[in-house]
C-alpha cells in the first residue's frame, strides 16, 4: 500500500529570479531535473546561463524563489556538487599536481590527485606549471579538480569555450563515461550545441532569463 | 496604501512639532544672556553641542541596523532590506550632523581661540568619526550592485568597534603629552540662563534628525522597491511581499 | 586541529606562489627603499639627530603602510585570476581558514620587508635609539599584524567593488587610525626614550585581538556576499 517515495530530484527550481540592480538575469524560472539525467543549457550571451549555474552551485543567491539541490539549499551539500567555469579555477604558478593536492586537502576527496589526473589523460609527473599548458590541457586539469570528490551533480559553465575541437571531443567523451558509471547528474551550458549533443538527455534553451519554448 | 497615508499624516504632525520646537530653540538661543568673553559669537555653541552629541548617537543606530540586516539577510529578505535602508539613512545623518558639528566647532574655535583647528583630543576623535562614515558612504557607492548592503553592514560593524578604541587612544595620546591648549566646550560649567536654551535646542535637533532619518528611510525604501519592480515587473507582488519564502 | 591544518595548507600555498613569482616582496622592498630616500629629502637626518628620532617612527610606519597596500592587493589578485576564488568558495573547508592563512602569509611578507628596512632606517637616518630597543621586537610584529589583519580583510571586501585597488586604502586607513597612532607612538617612545611605550603596546594588543576576532567571524559573510 505504501507507494514508493518520490525520488528527490537533483535540481528543483521554484519561481526563481535574480536581479542585478534593475537588470533581471533570471525571471521566474521553474523546472526540475531528475537525478541521473544530463541536461544541456543553450542560449545566447546574456541569456542567464551562467547565472543559472552559479545559483545552482550556491555562488550567487536567488533574489526570490526557491532553489533546492537534492532536496536542500545549494550550499548545504558541497560534497555532492562540483562547479567548473570556462576559466581553469586553478593557479597558473603551480603544476597540475600541486594544484590538485591543494584542493584535495581542502575537501574530502575520493580520488587521489594522481588518479584524477590520469582519469583526464594528463601525466601527473609533468613538471610544468599550469600557465605553460595548452588550453585543452588546462581545461582537462580543471576537470580533474572537479572529479576529485566524485560529485553526484556536475555543473559545467561553457567547458568548451577556449578549447579546440579535438580537446572538446575528448572532454565530451570523459563526461559521457563519468555519468554512465553511476546515476550522476550533469548540467552543462554551451553555445556550441553540436558538440554537446551526444551528452544531452534534455536540452533547455534560455532566452532573456526565461525558458524558451 | 492606508498605512502610507497614516505615515504621511504622522510625518506632517511631526514636522509641525519639530518646526515649533526649532523656533523655540532659536528664540532661547538668541535671548540667552550674552557670554562674558566671547560676546554674541558664542551662540553658535547652542547649535554645535546638539549636533556633536547626536552625531555620536546615529553611528550606533547604524550599527544596530547593520547587525539586524546580517541577521535577517537569509531569514527574511524584506525586513533585511528595510534594515539596510535604515542603516544607510543613519550613516548619512552621521555624516551630516558631524559635518555641521565640525563646521560650527571651527567657527567657535576661531572666535574663542583665534585658530580654526587644533589637534586636540576631541577634535581629532571627531574628525576620525567623520572620516569613518564618509568611507562607509564611499563603499556603498563603489560596491557592486546586489552586494552593497552586505559589505556596508560589515564595515558598519568595524566602524562601531573602532569608535570607542579611537576615543580612548586619542585621550591617552593627548593626556600623555603636555596638556592641550584648550579644555574645550561645556566642562567649565555654563550660566543657568543658558541651560534651557541648550535643552530646547537639543530636543529640537533630535526631532529634526528623526524627521530627516524617517524621510531618508522612506526614500531609500521607495528606491529599493522601484528598482526591483523595474527588473521584475511581472513578479512584483511576489518579490517584495512579506510572504516571500525565506531561502 | 583540523582548522590549524587547513590554515597551514593555505599558508603553504601562498608562500609557494610568492616564492615562484616574487611579485609582492620585490615590489614592497623597492617601494620602501624609495620612500626612505624621498623622506630624507624632507629633512636632514644627520644634522638633526633629535628630530630624526622624533619622526622616524612615523616615517617607518607610513612607509610600511603604503608598501603593505601593494602586497594586500596582490594577495587577492592571485585568487581572482582564473576565478580560483569560486573554487575556494565551494570547498568544504572553513572559509576563515583561507583568511587566516592569507593574513599570516602577508604578515610574513611585511615582516620580511621590515627586516631589511629597519637597518636601512638606522643607517640612512643615523638613528641612535635612546629607549629600550628590544621592545621593537614586540611593537613591530604587533603593529604589522594590526595592519595586515584588517588589510587582508578589507582587500577581500574591496574585491566586490568597482576600482578595488582604490577602495582598499579608503576603507582601511580610517579603521586603522587608532592602531597607527599606537604603533607610531610606541616606536617614537622607544627611539626617544622620553616616555614608556607600555600603554601603546597594550592598546595595540587590544586592537589586534578585537579586530582579529571580528575579521574571522565576518569573513564568511564577505566571501559569500553575493
Amino acid at each position: 500500500m505504501s507507494a514508493a517515495p518520490l525520488p528527490i530530484p537533483a535540481v528543483h527550481l521554484d519561481r526563481v529570479s535574480r536581479v542585478y540592480g534593475n537588470f533581471a538575469a533570471l525571471r521566474n524560472l521553474s523546472f526540475s531535473i531528475p537525478t541521473g539525467s544530463s541536461v544541456v543549457v543553450l542560449g545566447e550571451n546574456g541569456a542567464g546561463k551562467s547565472t543559472l549555474l552559479r545559483i545552482l552551485a550556491g555562488l550567487v543567491s536567488a533574489t526570490c524563489g526557491k532553489v533546492s539541490i537534492f532536496g536542500s539549499a545549494p550550499r548545504e551539500q558541497p560534497r555532492r556538487l562540483a562547479y567548473m567555469s570556462h576559466e581553469t579555477m586553478l593557479y597558473d604558478e603551480l603544476t597540475a599536481l600541486e594544484n590538485l593536492h591543494y584542493f584535495a586537502a581542502l575537501q574530502p576527496s575520493l580520488l587521489t590527485p594522481e588518479q584524477a589526473l590520469r582519469e583526464v589523460g594528463l601525466d601527473p609527473a609533468l613538471p610544468r606549471r599550469l600557465g605553460e599548458y595548452s588550453q585543452g590541457m588546462r581545461q582537462r586539469a580543471s576537470l580533474a579538480r572537479v572529479l576529485l570528490t566524485q560529485p553526484d551533480l556536475l555543473l559545467l559553465d561553457e567547458p568548451f569555450s577556449n578549447v579546440d575541437v579535438a580537446s572538446a571531443q575528448h572532454i565530451v567523451h570523459l563526461l559521457q563515461r563519468y555519468v554512465q558509471t553511476a546515476p550522476r547528474t550533469l548540467i552543462l551550458t554551451t553555445h556550441q550545441a553540436d558538440l554537446a549533443r551526444p551528452l544531452a538527455h534534455t536540452v533547455i534553451t534560455l532566452k532573456a532569463g526565461q525558458l524558451a519554448p | 496604501m492606508k498605512t502610507f497615508s497614516k505615515a504621511r499624516i504622522f510625518g506632517l504632525i511631526w514636522f509641525g512639532a519639530t518646526a515649533l520646537v526649532l523656533t523655540i530653540g532659536f528664540y532661547k538661543a538668541m535671548t540667552a544672556p550674552t557670554e562674558a568673553t566671547m560676546g554674541n559669537l558664542y551662540r553658535v555653541f547652542f547649535y554645535h553641542l546638539p549636533h556633536t552629541i547626536l552625531s555620536f548617537v546615529f553611528p550606533y543606530l547604524n550599527c544596530g541596523a547593520s547587525l539586524l540586516y546580517l541577521f535577517w539577510r537569509n531569514r527574511n529578505p524584506t525586513r533585511a532590506l528595510a534594515a539596510d535602508a535604515f542603516a544607510l539613512a543613519s550613516a548619512e545623518l552621521t555624516v551630516l550632523y558631524a559635518s555641521i558639528g565640525l563646521a560650527t566647532g571651527m567657527l567657535w574655535g576661531r572666535a574663542a581661540w583665534g585658530i580654526w583647528w587644533t589637534w586636540d583630543a576631541r577634535l581629532t576623535t571627531y574628525l576620525l568619526l567623520w572620516l569613518l562614515y564618509v568611507s562607509y558612504l564611499l563603499l556603498r557607492r563603489f560596491a557592486a550592485p546586489g552586494q552593497t548592503a552586505v559589505l556596508a553592514a560589515v564595515l558598519a560593524i568595524f566602524a562601531a568597534i573602532d569608535i570607542p578604541i579611537c576615543f580612548m587612544s586619542i585621550r591617552w595620546w593627548r593626556t600623555q603629552h603636555p596638556a592641550p591648549v584648550f579644555g574645550g566646550g561645556a566642562d567649565s560649567g555654563i550660566d543657568p540662563g543658558m541651560v534651557s536654551a541648550v535643552l530646547w535646542n537639543m530636543l529640537a535637533w533630535a526631532m529634526w534628525g528623526a524627521l530627516i532619518l524617517g524621510l531618508r528611510y522612506a526614500v531609500e525604501r521607495h528606491r529599493q522597491t522601484s528598482e526591483a519592480a523595474v527588473g521584475l515587473d511581472f513578479v512584483r507582488d511576489q518579490a517584495f511581499s512579506p510572504a516571500l519564502e525565506a531561502r | 586541529m583540523n582548522y590549524a591544518r587547513h590554515v597551514l595548507i593555505h599558508l603553504r600555498k601562498d608562500l609557494r606562489l610568492e616564492w615562484r613569482t616574487k611579485d609582492s616582496i620585490n615590489g614592497m622592498l623597492f617601494f620602501t627603499l624609495l620612500v626612505v630616500v624621498v623622506f630624507s629629502l624632507a629633512f636632514d637626518p644627520t644634522a638633526y639627530p633629535t628630530i630624526a628620532r622624533q619622526i622616524s617612527g612615523g616615517l617607518l610606519w607610513v612607509a610600511l603602510l603604503f608598501a603593505a597596500m601593494t602586497a594586500l592587493n596582490q594577495s587577492w589578485a592571485r585568487e581572482v585570476r582564473n576565478n580560483v576564488l569560486d573554487a575556494q568558495r565551494l570547498v568544504s573547508a572553513p572559509a576563515s581558514a583561507l583568511f587566516v592563512g592569507k593574513a599570516l602569509s602577508n604578515l610574513l611578507f611585511v615582516s620580511g620587508v621590515e627586516v631589511v628596512l629597519a637597518p636601512l632606517f638606522t643607517i640612512f637616518y643615523n638613528l641612535h635609539p635612546l629607549g629600550q630597543t628590544w621592545l621593537l621586537l614586540l611593537i613591530l610584529p604587533l603593529g604589522t599584524w594590526a595592519l595586515v589583519v584588517n588589510g587582508t580583510f578589507f582587500a577581500a571586501l574591496s574585491l566586490r567593488t568597482r576600482s578595488r585597488e582604490l577602495m582598499l586604502p579608503l576603507v582601511l586607513f580610517p579603521i586603522s587610525m587608532p592602531a597607527l597612532l599606537a604603533m607610531i607612538n610606541a616606536t617614537t617612545n622607544v627611539l626617544t626614550g622620553e616616555f614608556e611605550p607600555g600603554l601603546w603596546i597594550k592598546l595595540l594588543l587590544a586592537y589586534d585581538i578585537a579586530f582579529s576576532t571580528v575579521c574571522v567571524l565576518l569573513f564568511d559573510t564577505i566571501l559569500h556576499a553575493d
